[in-house]
């Protein structure tokens, strides 16, 4: 794109934090010449809820609700981070069911998140079919959640030490349903929007993300694979028994233009989708029995002792550093945000771009902006 | 016109006595107020559609309560709860632009119907430059546009503007080129003259011709893109622009702005309906205006059709594909066309 021919004077558009696209309170500063993004400050914090506070005033099991309210699209993952670092921290071990059961609302939650990652970023690139699409699917997941444990978005499911609900009877047949239904809708996804010509148009090209700016912004998740390095903790630092799950790590591989364009990141989601299918169906075909229960201790005090846990969420690496003074209440709990570190990227991928490519780049970055403010 | 003055003169008595001025105004009143009748009802039954189509390709219902039927009156509901609705101007508006602006772009989609060909009579009026009056007058719109975006004072409806202005300016030239390919066969640009061109069977249609069967893809595609839908909609791109032109525009002012996107999406395929459909000839069990309609509401359906399948364009790749890609073709087009002509 030949962006000097229409240089003109500059002007400052702020963008959101109440806008469509900014895919919540996300604020953006936008220095646009025409249609050309000079330069892009983004403003964060419109969702601050004290979130490392909070943890420091209620006891262990009680941060778990705060957990989910982080990322409320993957809440699943993210208590799942939690419980992971505190069972850490106590030298707890769960029975296999409870893991087998994490591992299951893990992905299926990771599904239900990257539908609505897809789903908004074709409305954001202008097509809103698949967006609804994308949304019915999801409106199914949400609802075996909901007969799982009563709530639709935020669980509070998985405690430490188990899980607070085992799963009712017909809740194997009605998933096993739910993926049976669910395979076709990812071609007839394919087919309607990924290549698409005008998709690929807006989106094979831009937000390029290197190698090596990936690696030196912490980039994780769908978004570093999109930049084609293959790492994922459920394969390189595996819990809750991933390792001894069959499945593959889907990467960009720069088809239809660079590689580490947002369609690269959109294309690896759409195809982790896919394998999150496979491991749902192992997690049913082995399902252990064993009470869910057996090893929630009646009261939660870790000896003093600090412990730092990462686990693979739909956005990338969330880590809990969870530190004990041996008492009910945790000292500190600190997270590291996976959404943090790429949203700090954005300046450097957006600027060049035309004011419509802000708009591709924020999407298929997919952040959460509760997880950033927390 | 003359038409329905000789009807009125037939069939009501003492109309021949009436002031000569009266003779010639009470007809004109009439079409005036029929025309209205239309550009108010095709966009009520077209939002109406829209809402129906998009529901059943998302898999949803769409309205089904009000009225009844399929909730066919929800437009009219919709339209008197606009009407009902305060009156914003943002406090640093311009004033005057930005009342007049709705009004603008809806007259220029209003005035453009006067020459369409709805049957063999029924045409207010059958200019012998039908055709590039449509051209101009539909192009009010644009004027229309950039004052709304203007005088909201607000840098997204600026944005809006801008984009559309740029956009209808580059797609009518292709627009217009491929239109001539038409003209040129018929020597006339009376509506009227070139649907009387396309008498006798159905193959004697434009569309099924090869010049001009390749002009009508690029009259159809510049048309949408005139009118502002997808994947052309940059202009109003929501996900950008939150609405374009029309962020600030609330109540009956955003309304005229609606009907304005509705009534123009029929004006466009009626046009083209006109230009390479054969108008209004058809099978004779329906009347001549029954199969306008329907021809062009068919053209309107490929337009909702295509803007919940596909994705939006950016702006650079909007003006690439008007630029570098419908305008040459248009130019080779109509060197064909001349050519045919010729020999």
């Amino acid at each position: 794109m030949q962006v000097e021919a229409y240089a003109g004077e500059e002007m400052v558009l702020n963008m959101g934090p109440q806008h469509p696209s900014t895919h919540g309170v996300l604020r953006l500063e936008l220095e646009t010449d025409g249609e050309i993004v000079r330069n892009v400050i983004p403003h964060i914090g419109y969702l601050h809820r004290c979130f490392e506070k909070h943890a420091e005033k209620v006891d262990y099991p009680g941060v778990i609700p705060f957990c989910d309210r982080m990322d409320y699209i993957a809440s699943m993952n993210n208590s799942l981070g939690y419980a992971l670092a505190v069972e850490k921290l106590m030298d707890l071990e769960v029975n296999e069911r409870v893991k087998t059961l994490r591992v299951l609302m893990a992905e299926l939650n990771r599904i239900a998140s990257h539908l609505l990652s897809v789903g908004t970023y074709a409305m954001d690139i202008g097509s809103f079919t698949p967006f609804l699409h994308c949304f019915r699917e999801r409106e199914k997941i949400l609802d075996l959640f909901e007969w799982l444990c009563g709530a639709r978005l935020l669980y509070n499911y998985n405690w430490v030490g188990g899980v607070s609900h085992d799963i009712p009877d017909g809740f194997e047949a009605k998933t096993r349903e739910f993926l049976g239904q669910f395979e076709p809708v990812i071609a007839e996804l394919d087919k309607l929007l990924s290549y698409n010509k005008i998709f690929l148009e807006r989106t094979a090209n831009v937000g390029i993300i290197s190698e090596e700016q990936a690696l030196s912004h912490n980039v994780t998740g769908p978004n570093l694979r999109g930049s084609g390095i293959a790492w994922d903790l459920r394969r390189e630092e595996p819990y809750c028994g991933y390792d001894t799950y069959d499945f593959e790590v889907p990467v960009g591989l720069g088809e239809y233009g660079p590689l580490g364009s947002c369609w690269d990141r959109y294309y690896v989601r759409v195809r982790e989708m896919e394998q999150s299918l496979g491991l749902i169906r192992q997690a049913l075909d082995r399902l252990p029995e064993g009470d869910v229960q057996e090893h929630i201790p009646r009261r939660v005090r870790p000896a003093k002792n600090e412990v730092y846990d990462r686990t693979e969420t739909p956005r990338g690496e969330l880590g809990y550093y969870v530190v004990s003074d041996g008492g009910l209440i945790p000292f500190r709990v600190k997270v590291k945000s996976p959404c943090f570190t790429v949203l700090s990227l954005l300046p450097a991928i957006a600027r060049g771009g035309m004011v419509a490519d802000i708009i591709a780049i924020i999407g298929s970055i997919d952040i959460v902006m509760g997880e950033i403010d927390r | 016109m003359e038409y329905l003055r000789e009807v009125l003169t037939r069939q009501v008595g003492g109309y021949d006595q009436l002031p000569e001025v009266l003779q010639i105004f009470l007809p004109m009143l009439l079409a005036c107020l029929l025309c209205l009748g239309l550009v108010a009802l095709i966009p009520l039954i077209a939002i109406w559609a829209e809402r129906k189509v998009s529901a059943h390709m998302q898999d949803r219902l769409g309205p089904m309560r009000v009225g009844g039927w399929h909730g066919w009156a929800q437009t009219i509901a919709d339209g008197v709860k606009l009407l009902l609705k305060e009156d914003i101007i943002p406090a640093q508006a311009d004033r005057l632009l930005f009342k007049l602006a709705p009004l603008v772009v809806f007259a220029g989609g209003f005035a453009a119907f006067v020459v369409l060909p709805f049957g063999e009579s029924f045409i207010v009026s059958d200019l012998n430059i039908g055709v590039l009056y449509i051209a101009a007058i539909s192009s009010l719109g644009v004027v229309g546009i950039i004052m709304a975006g203007w005088a909201s004072n607000n840098k997204y409806a600026l944005f809006g503007g801008m984009r559309a202005a740029a956009q209808i300016v580059s797609y009518e030239i292709p627009t217009v080129l491929a239109i001539l390919t038409v003209v040129i066969p018929v020597g006339s640009l009376s509506m009227q003259e070139i649907v009387k061109a396309q008498s006798g069977s159905v193959f004697n249609w434009f569309i099924f011709q090869p010049v001009t069967f390749l002009a009508f893809w690029i009259v159809f595609l510049g048309t949408l893109a005139e009118v502002n839908r997808t994947p052309f909609d940059i202009p109003e791109a929501e996900s950008e622009l939150v609405a374009g032109y029309h962020t600030e525009y609330s109540g009956m002012r955003f309304a005229f702005f609606f009907l304005a996107e509705y009534a123009n999406m029929f004006l466009v395929s009626a046009l083209a309906t006109t230009l390479f459909l054969g108008g209004w000839h058809g099978p004779g069990f329906l009347p001549g205006p029954v199969w306008f309609i329907l021809k062009a509401m068919a053209l309107v359906f490929v337009q909702m059709w295509l803007r919940w399948t596909l994705p939006r364009l950016r702006v650079d790749q909007l003006m690439h594909v008007s630029w570098k890609v419908l305008l040459p073709i248009a130019f080779v087009l109509v060197l064909a066309a001349g050519t045919l002509a010729l020999i």
